[in-house]
């Protein structure tokens, strides 16, 4: 298996792709500490970075990493491995080169210039939702056939979770906004990974202050071992289960 | 000219009789008690307390006399009494130290309580650990400068207050430094007053806190780190200017709370990292002139019940909502501010903007209707609601606007 992933790794390392995401990430955290000397404004802007562009770039990347090692996993096959060796390996390659590049374009900068016990939590969060959506990317890839439509699944998934979903969610606080609603949000929100993250991003920060009463529940539940242990539970959930769907499917799959 | 030597000596003579004489009062003086002192003392006379440890509890003073410490005599309430009294007219209490008063939830124990007085001046000392520091009560024209209080109580209700009024009128408190009671300086039917260059800092529930205390000025005061800021209530003709209100952080903490307020002048105030610089309600003809409101979470929250306010000049920025209201009738007048979120341009370079400002978030709007909604603050889907209400406004009232944004900041300090 490691001897696959190596393969896979040294392919995703050859289009460059990964470099510049590196580059992008190191370049816009580096701009943001040279604007701003707030430190808690550099983290809450980098939380605008990994909220939209960490899972757009994991979900765009590892659709076309897919499809582009086709062949490479249709001559994997002929050999005598395991379907799911294979597949693991795959996500496993995909996941870790993205996950290197966030922690060095996010990370690096902040080791130079100092950081704190919220760019902790940045980076678990921005490697969560790498992990989350390099396995929603990978359920859509091998639920169609067709390149552009497994993108356009990809794609949905991500404009669904940080876009669709919230409406959602602030169309049931609108009409229901006469009841106590915070237990109920504190569910819906373990129902989409990004709002989850950006919880528990925004609670770190001494900002949850204007949050008022709803944000002082959250804080108590996020902040007890409890919460911790919840979140990180339900993110591993959302970056477990669609894999091992895709694995199911890809097992049976025709390819 | 006999006549007139004879008459000059004989003014001279009766003015050094009317001087008092001094009574000394320490350790290692035939006087040890200060009790003793003021029994003996008649009115003009100097109490000089010498350094040393004086538990007497309670001392009484209704003497017109003026005491005064050396080396900051402690006066120590042993955890049980009151340490001074004063109902007296034209005395002088100066450069005394008080410690440990007793404390009490039905009695109000003070460091200094002043009942019924006039024409005092409580200067130079020093309180630490007292339930009250200084206490006044039905009292006037009264001199409080440079004391110093600072007690560390745990909870609201094991403390009292800093300094606290109650029904004065022409009081001058300037220069005082208080940490680590419940209210700083707490007023409540208290006219003619100024309060100047004090600085409040930590203390359990307000800064400064005043109810139906008219005509009063604030002028140069530090607010600084205060479980729930400043409150001021029921009020008119107040004047707040070159006040800092700075650091009152925390889910129900204001710099400046105003309830009930009219006919007053907010001015060349500073409010800095608060979660709501200026919370307004049920206020009217208020004028907000420049003012700095930097980070604050909510730099003014202004409610629909306020009318005929006028908020000018002011510089507003790096707030996360810089006004919020909860209403879409809008009676103020909000002009000529510099907001750092202007996105107009001014063609004609008079340093006005061209273009009104709308300084309303409407996610501010929200969540101040709806509180859960501050779940998806900072989420994609917020960004761009509030993008839309700015071109074009459904939720937030529509001709809340300033007409003449500035482009630049203002320089007050010029």
């Amino acid at each position: 298996m490691t001897r696959v992933i190596r393969y896979i790794f040294n392919d995703i390392l050859r289009t460059r792709f990964i470099l510049f995401y590196t580059g992008f990430l190191l370049l816009s955290t580096f701009a943001l500490f040279q604007l701003d000397s707030d430190f808690g404004k550099i983290v809450l802007s980098l939380l605008n970075i990994v909220l939209m562009v960490v899972p757009l770039v994991s979900v765009i990347f590892t659709t076309i990493h897919f499809f582009s090692s086709y062949e490479f996993i249709e001559l994997m096959l002929a050999q005598p491995i395991n379907r799911r060796v294979i597949f693991l390996s795959e996500y496993l390659a995909v996941a870790s080169s993205l996950c290197m590049a966030y922690l060095i374009g996010v990370g690096v900068p902040f080791i130079m210039f100092g950081a704190g016990e919220s760019v902790i939590s940045l980076l678990v969060t921005g490697v969560f939702l790498t992990l989350v959506f390099v396995s929603l990317a990978f359920l859509s890839s091998v639920l169609t056939r067709d390149k552009s439509k497994a993108i356009g699944i990809a794609l949905l998934f991500w404009f669904y979770f940080s876009l669709i979903y919230d409406g959602f969610v602030l169309w049931i606080i609108y009409s229901f906004s006469d009841y106590p609603l915070e237990k109920v949000t504190l569910t819906l929100i373990a129902f989409n990974p990004v709002d989850l993250a950006r919880i528990i991003m925004l609670l770190q920060l001494d900002i949850s202050a204007l949050m008022g009463y709803t944000g002082a529940f959250y804080k108590n539940f996020f902040g007890s071992n409890m919460g911790i242990l919840f979140s990180s539970g339900i993110l591993f959930l959302w970056a477990i289960i669609p894999i091992y769907i895709a694995l199911r499917i890809f097992n049976k799959k025709d390819l | 000219m006999k006549k007139v030597q004879f008459f000059l000596i004989t003014i001279i003579l009766s003015a050094l009789s009317l001087e008092g004489k001094t009574i000394r009062v320490g350790p290692s003086e035939s006087v040890t008690q200060i009790k003793q002192a003021i029994v003996m003392a008649q009115p003009g006379d100097t109490i000089l307390v010498r350094a040393g440890i004086y538990r007497e509890g309670n001392i009484i003073l209704q003497k017109s006399i003026v005491l005064i410490g050396e080396g900051y005599p402690v006066l120590d309430g042993e955890n049980e009494y009151e340490t001074l009294t004063v109902h007296a007219q034209h005395a002088v209490i100066k450069g005394l130290k008080f410690i440990n008063t007793g404390t009490g939830s039905i009695e109000d124990k003070a460091a200094i309580k002043i009942l019924d007085s006039e024409n005092l001046r409580i200067l130079n000392n020093q309180f630490e650990n007292t339930f009250f520091g200084i206490y006044l009560s039905n009292s006037s024209h009264i001199w409080i400068e440079n004391n110093e209080l600072k007690s560390e109580a745990e909870a609201e209700h094991q403390i009292g207050n800093g300094i606290h009024l109650w029904k004065c009128h022409h009081i001058t408190i300037n220069e005082n430094k208080i940490k680590g009671h419940r209210d700083g300086i707490y007023f409540e039917f208290v006219t003619n007053s100024l309060i100047t260059n004090n600085y409040s800092e930590g203390n359990m529930r307000y800064g400064l806190h005043f109810m139906f205390s008219h005509n009063d000025e604030y002028r140069d005061n530090t607010f600084i780190n205060n479980g729930a800021g400043v409150a001021v209530m029921y009020t008119k003709g107040v004047k707040m200017i070159n006040n800092h209100f700075i650091h009152n952080w925390g889910s129900s903490s204001y710099g400046l709370l105003l309830k009930d307020i009219s006919d007053s002048f907010v001015m060349g105030n500073e409010f800095v990292e608060n979660s709501v610089g200026v919370h307004a309600e049920g206020s009217s003809r208020i004028v907000f002139k420049e003012n700095e409101f930097i980070r604050n979470g909510y730099a003014f929250k202004l409610q629909a019940s306020c009318d005929d306010n006028v908020i000018e000049r002011n510089n507003f920025q790096q707030n996360t909502f810089d006004l919020v209201t909860n209403g879409s009738l809008v009676l103020n007048r909000i002009e000529s501010n510099y907001w750092d979120r202007y996105e107009g341009y001014d063609l004609n370079r008079d340093q006005v903007g061209d273009v009104p400002y709308r300084p309303i978030s409407m996610y501010g709007m929200i969540v101040e209707r709806m509180p859960t909604a501050v779940l998806l603050w900072r989420s994609f889907l917020v960004f761009l609601l509030d993008r839309a209400e700015k071109a074009i406004p459904v939720i937030t009232p529509e001709n809340l606007k300033d007409n003449l944004p500035a482009m630049k900041a203002y320089d007050f300090n010029k």
